[in-house]
């Protein structure tokens, strides 16, 4: 029984974080059309950013922002130099994100070493006592679950109640109509991708958060992360969120009950079953379309 | 995604430019050549053979342990090219299937047990297996849906083998016995060049045979029946279907030829390299082929082989420079990934064609116009359907 509570809070935290990942590739998709391959990379990137100002001295805090601003202008350059040379190729678009993936990886092993190194937590990441036993719910989890709640409660709040929200939502519905009416439809492209890799960006920081951090870090997360868009239709940024918070238990249990090397495989068996079972994902309201 | 020098229209006519102007530098050779395609490519084969000969007997054994490398590159980059060039699936898990490759040969491959050529068959065949299984649930997937299905794929293969550790050997990997080369073969290079045989000539021997088997089998199905429907498929799935095309079929039988490659690719990359571990099969090696393939040009052999020659060649070059620019070994080391990621990049806004696309532009007669043509008309329709 302690296992079992044990487990399900460790993948709520996992879940969060996986959450905001996906959320990241949504945004995107939503956008662009373009699943991100390069997301994690990115993310790793501005995680290593935030390492090199936490070892200079600054503060977490400072290093947090530096990661979000880095995550901003990283997303809004790679729209604006690479992706939208590409726009409306997917085959390309695809090879072209899975180039900088591989470069991004290479570049950071190259300014910042490919060796382990350890990401401090701005909380204790010691769990919480209830009664006598220790439970694994500790104020870093407390801590992803605010962030992670804070940037959802942002990006509604963008979507739903500003002009630039409603310019988003415009461009990504219908961009040619949307452009006959006004809407810099290019630079909300660009506004969007800086977004989602902002997201993107607060997604590595928590995974690297009190634990080892190296170039090759957040490979599994982007798989998990788009099984958590599938999960969730890649259409639907609520989608995104729950089908985030269910990989990340599920997956979790995996480790808890079957071990840890199993967990990409687990997460490969879950991507299969929801492409061929209902390949709209679980929230999608779009009737028909192509996977 | 095709470039304009690629459409059927142009080539046609310089094509029919060059006929009306009596047989040229192209046309006289185009007479000595065989009718048939097969003849063709047969002897395509053997030059290849001659020169493969020449080429491991001139160089001196750290090439031929290269040339040994670039073998395995080349059929596992000649198996992803058909799929991804001809049939438009593109596929991130073939650094995967290779794995299973190599694991079946490292099980399978024992100092008196099985011989050489009986093992890699083995390999190809369950790594096709296991393509009929991954393609199955690819089929009904395409784009950026397929690359990530084939990713998850591929990072899933590796866990296996640790989860299996008593039997896989876990996070060291799996020792490998490389056969050694039999008595015939060391009299027979002897009689040809006087040299001494060693173990990395014979591999690289084994591998290149199989690479030239692989591509001359390819070639011929690219040629056929099938590789025109592979294209039809990739073309225009509406249109196809139309046609009494069973999309999912062809799909599967695409993937799972695609796979064998791969398959074959791994076992030549398990005697090589003598071990099979879990390392040796990240997604890097995935991405790492896409990059052989897009550069020499999708949907090409040659295309894969100038590919493949760079995934070889193009690192220790690049390392040189790191070297001698300043940057220690470890950060020298990455220059390679970087330039492939940059360069991948670089040659789909550029050039998405590839060498072999550039090639034909500025040389007319240089193969046929077999790779990207025609994308615009399927963009189309995924662009209004989705």
């Amino acid at each position: 029984m302690q296992q079992f509570v044990n487990t399900t809070l460790t993948g709520i935290g996992q879940g969060a974080i996986y959450a905001a990942f996906a959320l990241a590739l949504v945004l995107i998709w939503r956008s662009t059309r373009v699943v991100n391959f390069a997301q994690g990379a990115m993310a790793m990137f501005t995680t290593y950013l935030a390492l090199a100002v936490i070892e200079r001295g600054a503060p977490y805090w400072v290093a947090l922002l530096v990661a979000l601003a880095g995550g901003l202008v990283l997303g809004a350059g790679v729209e604006r130099l690479v992706v939208r040379r590409v726009a409306g190729n997917e085959m390309a678009a695809v090879i072209v994100t899975l180039g900088l993936f591989v470069a991004f990886q290479a570049v950071a092993s190259i300014l910042f070493g490919a060796t382990f190194k350890s990401f401090p937590a701005p909380v204790g990441l010691q769990g919480f006592t209830i009664g006598s036993t220790t439970v694994a719910f500790t104020p870093f989890t407390v801590f992803i679950l605010v962030s992670v709640g804070v940037v959802l409660a942002g990006l509604v709040a963008l979507f739903r109640f500003t002009n630039v929200g409603l310019r988003m939502r415009a461009t990504a519905f219908s961009p040619e109509v949307s452009r006959l009416l006004g809407v810099p439809v290019g630079r909300m492209l660009t506004l969007g991708w800086a977004l989602a890799a902002l997201v993107g960006s607060l997604a590595g920081l928590l995974i690297a958060g009190g634990s080892l951090v190296y170039p090759a870090y957040m490979d599994t997360v982007i798989v998990y992360g788009f099984v958590a868009a599938v999960l969730g239709g890649l259409d639907s940024p609520g989608g995104a969120v729950v089908g985030g918070l269910a990989i990340g238990l599920g997956l979790s249990y995996v480790t808890g009950y079957l071990g840890s090397e199993l967990v990409p495989l687990a997460a490969l068996a879950a991507l299969v079953a929801v492409l061929l079972v209902r390949p709209q994902g679980l929230f999608a309201r779009a009737a028909a379309r192509r996977v | 995604m095709a470039a304009p020098a690629n459409s059927p229209t142009r080539s046609d006519a310089a094509e029919t430019v060059e006929d009306a102007t009596g047989p040229g530098r192209f046309g006289r050779l185009r007479r000595w050549l065989p009718k048939s395609v097969l003849g063709r490519h047969a002897l395509l084969a053997l030059v290849g053979l001659v020169v493969l000969v020449l080429v491991l007997e001139a160089t001196p054994p750290f090439a031929n342990s290269q040339f040994a490398t670039m073998s395995y590159y080349a059929i596992a980059a000649a198996g992803l090219t058909v799929l991804t060039g001809l049939n438009g699936q593109i596929s991130l898990g073939h650094g995967a299937l290779m794995a299973v490759g190599a694991y079946t040969t490292g099980l399978l491959l024992t100092p008196d047990g099985l011989p050489l050529v009986v093992v890699m068959v083995i390999a190809a065949v369950v790594t096709a297996l296991v393509g009929v299984v991954v393609g199955a649930a690819a089929s009904r997937l395409h784009g950026p849906y397929l690359a990530g299905a084939t990713l998850a794929f591929a990072i899933a293969v590796p866990g296996l083998a640790i989860y299996f550790h008593d039997f896989l050997g876990g996070e060291q990997g799996m020792q490998i016995t490389a056969p050694r080369p039999p008595a015939w073969f060391s009299d027979a290079v002897y009689f040809l060049s006087a040299n001494e045989t060693s173990g990395v000539k014979f591999l690289a021997y084994v591998g290149w045979v199989t690479a030239l088997l692989v591509l001359l089998l390819l070639a011929n199905l690219c040629s056929s029946r099938v590789g025109r429907v592979w294209r039809a498929v990739r073309d225009d799935e509406v249109a196809a279907e139309l046609a009494g095309i069973k999309l999912g079929r062809v799909r599967v039988l695409a993937f799972t030829v695609s796979a064998a490659c791969a398959g074959l690719a791994g076992a030549v990359l398990g005697v090589v390299v003598r071990l099979a571990a879990p390392s040796g099969f990240t997604i890097v090696l995935s991405i790492g082929l896409l990059t052989a393939v897009v550069v020499g040009g999708l949907g090409s052999l040659t295309g894969a082989l100038l590919g493949s020659a760079l995934l070889v060649f193009l690192p220790p070059a690049i390392t040189d420079v790191g070297t001698s620019i300043g940057l220690d070994d470890v950060q020298a080391a990455q220059l390679a990934p970087l330039v492939y990621g940059a360069v991948l990049v670089l040659v789909m806004l550029l050039a998405p064609s590839g060498a072999v696309g550039i090639a034909k532009r500025l040389v007319p007669g240089f193969g046929r116009g077999r790779g990207l043509r025609g994308r615009s008309s399927r963009d189309h329709h995924s662009t209004r359907r989705s």
